[in-house]
């Protein structure tokens, strides 16, 4: 019964030359079925994406500011994560003035998570408008949400400074969102789009003006 | 064609004559295939794996009928099982128990072939093929773990799928695409759902199944390191091997028990273990606002995860100062020049990507790439161990110092992983990183150093 196999398997055992129009209809074949095989991976792939509504859900949000007390933070979902607008008292703005040299990007340069230009006019306070803070609590690390704003002397691992600590890794930012030195997060918060409608109303998840 | 001529009778003779590949397996892995006689109490671990595997599958069938994947109803309904299914609380600690116990198992399991050389050839596939359990079995447990929904699975998926993020150009995307969400979310929750009851189970049984067949190839190795078939009998069977049914079926039933013994213990008594196999913050919702104080993976995770965190800003000169020595042990051992070319070169890239400012990777990719190489070296043991003799019985003695300060890293890693870091313990986890990776790359010039004892020709095995 084997040996009758071996037969059937034809000219390529017995030694005799390859027929070219068979080989070339099996290369063929082998080619369209690979391109077939590509095109049904292509949406396959694609389905892990975030789905319409999870991109719908990342469209952008109102906030009204003018109901947050100066010194507090408040926290808005956008895209699913923690969005904060702090706003910044007097002494909270005059904090991020001196301390350049304790922070690892003070002037906002890595292009990890770029630093959109017009909250760059003035590179300590990270903002459109110095009084209100907008940047995404999530740490640059590992994702963490940071705690705070805390103040001078009420978090140890920020010492003598206002700012805000991340609970997974130490990570600790000032209150414009840019990390301090020698911590394991090496980027600042991220600085969502974001614009002014009203004085009172901002919108997050798009800047218009710079598109 | 005819009916196969069958030695058995009734309908088992029936069958057998219809389908001879049955029984033909049977004989194969189990009244005919010989294993050695002197095995130890190390010996009983993978039979346990087996067992577990077995419970995790019908504990996990279960918990899948009163479980609902949606990131709304997720933790209340493993609240559901815990507090209103009949008997649920019972399948949900079993499977929780039964993941904890695995990994001790496995990993005790492994710690045998490291003893006993099993790893050495000709059972290198075998060891490859246990690589990749190992690491399927981690994957099975990630994606489990972020079922319960609970603040612990949250973050702890949230850290784990930010890995990613470090790697350059895609990392972003990539952890997107994972994700299926800017956050862990319901699309998350799905698709762990799904790996984790289907695809996963599906390659563990496929890989538990080659793990086997390479295995009974090869055959078993032993306490001694001595090839059985080389002493055969009249008949071609090894003089010191017996068939592994009913010798080794019933020897495994009785260590049974005492498994049973220990994880009995823990299922009815401690299921969560002080919050080491259930952790603490696991019982709040996850709230993707608020960050527990405190995150840690699970404890068979631990050890990895601090050489993860372990690799800081700090450590980049201490990892190059390493890379640099290692290039420099490889090239003299090396004889041919494009080898020797060939290590300078990746030495030197590698030591530009550690040192040089512009270029330099972060500490966070490499502490992701040592963490990878953490998890995967294990595969490597076949080749690093030079060892002219496969078991510790016939090794230097000081071999058992080398592997216990390996034993002993591992462990101080896993303890630093639980708890917060400190400048003090990243030291910690620093140095015992460098004894855990320096356990391996040195392998190839410790393991052959000493004086080594003569192997006997048969398995030293005494009569109870």
């Amino acid at each position: 019964m084997t040996a009758s196999l071996q037969t059937a398997e034809g000219p390529a055992e017995s030694g005799a030359p390859l027929d070219p129009e068979r080989r070339a209809a099996v290369v063929t074949a082998c080619l369209v079925g690979g391109v077939g095989c590509i095109g049904v991976a292509v949406p396959i792939v694609e389905s892990f994406g975030p789905s319409e509504r999870e991109k719908a859900a990342g469209g952008p949000v109102e906030v009204d500011i003018s109901s947050i007390p100066v010194g507090q933070l408040k926290v808005i979902e956008w895209q699913g994560k923690p969005v904060w607008v702090l706003h910044r008292s007097p002494a909270m703005i005059e904090s991020l003035k001196n301390h350049d040299a304790l922070l690892a990007d003070p002037a906002s340069k890595r292009t990890a998570y770029p630093t959109p230009d017009y909250v760059l006019k003035d590179p300590t306070t990270r903002s459109i408008k110095p009084e209100f803070f907008v940047a995404v609590g999530i740490c640059t690390h590992l994702g963490c949400s940071p705690g705070g704003p805390f103040a001078p002397g009420e978090n140890p691992q920020l010492g003598d400074q206002w700012g805000f600590f991340c609970p997974c890794h130490g990570s600790t930012f000032d209150l414009a969102g840019r990390v301090f030195q020698n911590k394991p997060a090496g980027d600042n918060l991220p600085i969502p789009p974001y614009e002014y409608v009203t004085d009172a109303l901002v919108v997050i998840g798009e800047h218009k003006k710079s598109a | 064609m005819g009916l196969h001529a069958t030695q058995y009778k009734g309908l088992l003779g029936w069958i057998d004559a219809r389908m001879p590949s049955l029984m033909t397996a049977f004989r194969t892995h189990m009244s005919e295939y010989y294993a050695p006689k002197n095995f130890n109490v190390w010996y009983f671990f993978g039979s346990f794996a087996l067992m577990v595997l077995v419970i995790q599958l019908v504990s996990g069938i279960l918990l899948a009928m009163h479980y609902k994947p949606d990131s709304n109803m997720a933790f209340w309904s493993v609240e559901f099982i815990m507090r209103e299914v009949s008997g649920g609380w019972f399948i949900r600690y079993m499977h929780s128990t039964g993941a904890s116990f695995f990994f001790i198992v496995v990993y005790l399991h492994m710690f045998r072939g490291l003893l006993y050389g099993s790893y050495r050839k000709p059972r290198e596939l075998v060891w490859i093929v246990g690589t990749l359990i190992f690491l399927a079995l981690m994957a099975e447990s990630f994606f489990g773990y972020l079922l319960p929904w609970g603040q612990m699975s949250f973050w702890g998926a949230q850290v784990i799928i930010n890995l990613f993020d470090s790697i350059p150009l895609i990392g972003k995307d990539l952890s997107l695409w994972i994700r299926g969400d800017y956050v862990v979310g319901d699309a998350t929750l799905n698709r762990f759902y799904s790996f984790h009851i289907v695809l996963v189970p599906l390659a563990l049984i496929g890989l538990v199944v080659a793990h086997i067949f390479a295995l009974h190839d090869v055959g078993s190795n032993n306490p001694d390191g001595v090839e059985i078939k080389d002493q055969l009998d009249a008949r071609g069977r090894p003089l010191d091997g017996i068939p592994f049914h009913p010798y080794y079926t019933v020897h495994d039933l009785y260590g049974l028990g005492f498994f049973f013994l220990a994880y009995c213990a823990v299922l009815f008594f401690a299921p969560e273990m002080g919050g080491v196999f259930l952790e603490g913050n696991n019982f709040i919702p996850a709230d993707a606002f608020q960050t527990p104080l405190h995150i840690a993976p699970l404890w068979y995770f631990t050890p990895y995860y601090s050489i993860l965190r372990a690799t800081t800003s700090d450590f980049m000169i201490w990892l190059a100062v390493g890379t640099a020595c290692m290039g420099a042990l490889i090239y003299l051992r090396l004889r041919g020049t494009r080898g020797r070319i060939g290590v300078a070169l990746a030495t030197f890239v590698l030591f530009v990507l550690l040192t040089v400012p512009q270029v330099r990777l972060d500490p966070k990719l490499w502490g992701v790439i040592l963490m990878a190489l953490s998890v995967t070296i294990f595969g490597a043991l076949p080749w690093l161990d030079q060892s002219p003799v496969k078991s510790i019985r016939y090794r230097p003695g000081w071999h058992r110092v080398v592997i216990g300060v390996f034993v002993a890293a591992f462990a101080v890693l896993g303890y630093l992983g639980i708890n917060p870091p400190t400048p003090g313990r990243t030291l910690v986890a620093q140095v015992c990183t460098a004894c855990y990776f320096g356990f391996f790359f040195l392998m190839p010039w410790w393991s052959r150093m000493g004086t080594f004892k003569p192997v006997p020709s048969r398995v030293t095995f005494a009569a109870h």
